[in-house]
């Protein structure tokens, strides 16, 4: 994708939603772009090293031990708990169609996150969806 | 006799076809000639060299070639510190570019360079159509057909080693009449002008140092921040070579860096008027300058790969690739050179392959040539046999002098085998993309691994019925992974493989 198609399509995902223009194209600039085709693995369990990724287009699934958990697609993310823990990510993440992503290591997901406080916030406001939902499950 | 060996290959049909003789070619081709695979290769250049012939355009590789190490140059050790020779078997051709060097620099220049591959084709005896164009691409059963200058060429495989050097340049308002980084004029033309260089990536850098002498004053501007590679420990930013302009901008010497849009270059009667809009307050700013050049990049000259369903990523439109480097969409097409930068392999820590950098490449050739070679042509390769108190100090002196877990660093991998009826078996180098994701016997891989912040160090993957586990082994200031900690380390890693009788080194 042309970096300014990119930039434009990351505009209508939430996490982006509160940057300009020139913001974005920022953005596009820093994260890198990735493709994997269908069966691959994006993030591996238990191996060090893992980023951030943003679902630009595709899906892939979030597969625990073997079984699939859940589908992530176009302006989801994944791979932020691990980078903010600094730890192995607990699940496979694969390709269930051609999946194009941008990508942010993990090293510089804390520089990136106080740079743009208001995707932090967004992020932020992500990772309580997903403990709400979780707290729901569990009651 | 002479005349005839000039124009090898005619039109027709071959087991595989090769394009390309930069260094990714020549390494391939070289590679699948000494495993004794027939084979077509052509380039649409009159000369071996690729983009070596015409670049860097101030005559300087960026990639060193130390001549002096304490190793034998012939020594597969003494690859890590050359990072610009192809890889031969014989001694004759191996190491080549210390002996075409002057020792002005140790990075060598670019006739040098130029001379190098040059003297490992010749040496080599590599035979290659040159002056022979690809033009065009189809399919026909099960064959591709290559359309070219000289006629056409099909193959049910082809391998396309043809460079990520075509100029590129962002759809930014005015910025296509401007010159790209390649057709830079002669340095001194620029004397007591004002240049702005779109760009800051190396080729921006690069430029900017070369007219450091000449430009009253250099801006160089895009939207995200300057990275060095002696912050990132990797290939990743500006290398030191061009960071005197960096030093310039932080000194106040006149050289302005900016992280900001450009939004329009516009001509004006005496030059350009470039506006800028800054990222970090979204303050635009106008600069009146006397030339613009875009420093903006590269992409890949795949012409009508993509019609024919090549899948693209990126700015620079690499194909995406499987580990073994053929298209991840369609069959039978294949990479070498720089363009495997499309095999991303696991990018640990953020931190991609060498796979852009000859350093790089010219192993993932010789790998694709044995892949090739296994997979599509019936050979069957030696794989050496190790006793169990081998495989231990074997893998530990991979870490600590195998070229190619040095130069490809979580991406290609040394691999031992453990099956009860054939033993443990050297397998060779494999993509680690390959091994971590792919099934196979009870193995175990090992690799040397970056943080982007830490010294080096040697990581073990070992795979014990399907499942793969990942065993940090500690880094060591002097690079030396021998020690005994590391022996400790690596020992009870391998015990869940090879059993703990089988771990102990030999007395």
């Amino acid at each position: 994708m042309a970096t300014e198609d990119i930039a434009d399509t990351i505009a209508g995902f939430a996490l982006f939603a509160d940057l300009s223009t020139p913001q974005r194209e920022r953005v596009v600039h820093v994260l890198a772009e990735q493709w994997f085709a269908e069966g691959e693995k994006v993030l591996r369990q238990g191996l060090s090293g893992s980023g951030l990724y943003i679902v630009l287009d595709g899906a892939a699934a979030i597969r625990i031990d073997g079984v699939d958990r859940a589908t992530l697609k176009a302006g989801d993310y994944f791979g932020e708990i691990s980078c903010l823990l600094g730890e192995a990510p607990v699940a496979d993440i694969v390709a269930v169609r051609p999946l194009r992503c941008l990508v942010l290591a993990s090293s510089e997901v804390e520089g990136f996150l106080k740079a743009n406080p208001s995707v932090m916030f967004r992020l932020l406001q992500g990772e309580a969806r997903k403990v709400r939902n979780t707290t729901k499950w569990l009651s | 006799m002479a005349e005839l060996a000039k124009k090898p290959f005619p039109p027709g049909r071959y087991p595989l076809i090769v394009v390309g003789s930069g260094p990714g070619g020549l390494q391939l081709t070289y590679s699948l000639t000494r495993l004794g695979i027939a084979h077509a290769a052509l380039s649409g250049d009159p000369v071996p060299g690729g983009m070596f012939r015409r670049w860097p355009v101030f005559q300087r590789m960026l990639s060193w070639t130390k001549p002096y190490t304490g190793f034998d140059r012939v020594s597969r050790a003494y690859e890590r510190y050359d990072w610009n020779s192809l890889l031969a078997d014989e001694d004759s051709n191996r190491a080549l570019m210390a002996g075409v060097m002057d020792g002005t620099s140790y990075f060598p220049s670019r006739p040098e360079m130029e001379r190098g591959l040059v003297a490992f084709a010749e040496g080599a005896g590599l035979q290659i159509r040159y002056d022979c164009l690809w033009e065009s691409t189809r399919r026909a059963g099960d064959d591709f057909v290559l359309g070219t200058s000289v006629g056409e060429y099909r193959a049910p495989l082809v391998v396309f080693a043809v460079g990520v050097a075509q100029p590129w340049k962002p759809p930014t308002a005015g910025l296509d009449a401007v010159p790209h980084y390649g057709e830079l004029r002669a340095a001194e033309t620029y004397a007591n002008r004002r240049v702005f260089i779109v760009g800051k990536q190396n080729s921006g850098f690069e430029i900017a140092t070369g007219l450091l002498p000449w430009a009253r004053q250099i801006v160089l501007a895009s939207p995200s921040p300057t990275k060095l590679s002696v912050n990132t420990h990797s290939l990743v930013g500006v290398r030191a070579r061009y960071v005197q302009p960096y030093e310039d901008s932080v000194l106040a010497g006149g050289v302005v860096i900016l992280d900001a849009s450009i939004e329009e270059v516009q001509h004006t009667d005496g030059g350009y008027r470039v506006r800028t809009r800054s990222a970090h307050d979204n303050a635009t700013r106008s600069f009146e300058v006397d030339d613009v050049i875009a420093a903006t990049g590269f992409t890949t000259p795949l012409q009508d790969l993509p019609e024919l369903g090549v899948a693209t990523f990126g700015q620079s439109r690499l194909p995406a690739q499987t580990p073994f480097w053929e298209s991840a969409t369609v069959p039978g097409i294949y990479f070498a050179g720089t363009i495997t930068q499309g095999s991303q392999g696991l990018r640990k820590h953020g931190i991609p392959s060498n796979s852009g950098a000859v350093q790089g490449h010219r192993y993932n050739a010789r790998v694709l040539a044995r892949h090739l070679a296994e997979t599509r042509f019936g050979i069957k390769l030696p794989r050496p046999k190790l006793a169990p108190d081998q495989v231990l100090p074997f893998l530990l002196a991979e870490a600590s002098r195998g070229p190619e877990l040095w130069h490809q660093r979580s991406y290609l991998a040394r691999v031992v085998t453990v099956d009860r009826d054939t033993g443990i078996l050297d397998e060779g180098i494999v993509p680690l993309a390959h091994f971590v994701d792919g099934r196979g016997p009870d193995a175990v891989a090992i690799a040397l691994e970056s943080n982007g912040r830490d010294d080096p160090y040697p990581v073990i993957y070992t795979r014990r019925r399907g499942a793969v586990t990942e065993h940090l082994l500690p880094p060591d200031p002097l690079l030396d992974f021998e020690r005994d900690e590391h022996r400790q380390a690596s020992s009870a890693a391998l015990v869940e493989v090879l059993g703990e009788s089988l771990t102990q080194p030999a007395r």
